[in-house]
């Protein structure tokens, strides 16, 4: 049942954003950065939670879930270390992401630049 | 024959392909949901292994970076791409495959800077204006506090 709501749930989320591209000629860029930014208003507004809770992987997969991490980052340092938690929260609650898609980046390119791209 | 530009309009339209505005739905939601039923999977292993839910999410986060990097250093995740858009371009995946493929595209001009600063380019505005929606998030929280 979990597998299909998360299915479910990242499928129309993905299906959003192909209509966005279709439909409005936006770069890929401007969406991954729309998305995130929509992530972290959606769970300020305290709308991404409880699909959390409904889709799991379905909610968190998608770079709105990358928001939604963001901003629960921010939501606990802040409650722990008042202003300064404001700023890192965010990037603390998504350094393991972030860091993870960095070395991998620098490793594959390291590994495979003899190879042709095409 | 004289046509009005409406008419010769609608005539492009008859005689042209279908839109493919369906098919791509289909294919953005079919994959997407894929990705995201397999980084479900990841995320019940890993909790059946004992980890909390907190960093089971990070490190169903974490492999599906791994996985996608794999698939971007061997051409196969473009491939997907081409056809599934939005499907292979929303999860976490498309994140860590725009970082990887920009490294790797750009490793002939450098280490530093190829490699290592183009691998930011769709990166880099995803984290500065993430991190800037949730620093003013934290702002409008201490503030509210104070009242």
């Amino acid at each position: 049942m979990e597998y299909l709501l998360a299915f479910l749930t990242g499928g129309l989320i993905c299906a959003a954003g192909q209509l966005l591209i279709d439909l409005t000629n936006l770069t890929p860029a401007r969406i991954l950065t729309g998305y995130v930014v929509a992530g972290v208003a959606l769970s300020a507004a305290g709308l991404y939670g409880p699909l959390a809770d409904f889709a799991g992987c379905g909610a968190t997969v998608p770079l709105l879930g990358f928001g939604h991490l963001l901003a629960q980052g921010v939501r606990q340092a802040g409650a722990e270390q008042g202003l300064l938690g404001c700023l890192t929260g965010g990037l603390r609650a998504g350094a393991a992401g972030i860091a993870a898609s960095l070395v991998c980046g620098v490793v594959c390119a390291f590994l495979s630049r003899s190879r042709d791209q095409n | 024959m004289h046509l009005s530009s409406e008419e010769y309009a609608r005539l492009v339209r008859q005689a042209g392909p279908p839109s493919p505005l369906g098919k791509d739905c289909l294919w953005a939601f079919c994959v997407g949901g894929g990705i995201c039923a397999a980084g479900q999977a990841l995320r019940q292993a890993f909790l059946a292994a004992g980890a909390d839910g907190e960093t089971a999410g990070a490190l169903t986060s974490c492999t599906l970076i791994a996985l996608s990097a794999l698939a971007t250093a061997f051409g196969w995740y473009q491939k997907l791409a081409a056809r599934a858009g939005a499907g292979t371009l929303v999860p976490i995946t498309g994140f860590a495959n725009a970082v990887v493929s920009a490294a790797i595209e750009f490793f002939p001009e450098g280490r530093v800077a190829g490699t290592g600063a183009k691998m930011f380019t769709i990166a880099g505005p995803v984290i500065v204006y993430g991190t800037l929606a949730s620093a003013v998030y934290g702002l409008a929280l201490w503030l509210a506090g104070l009242i």
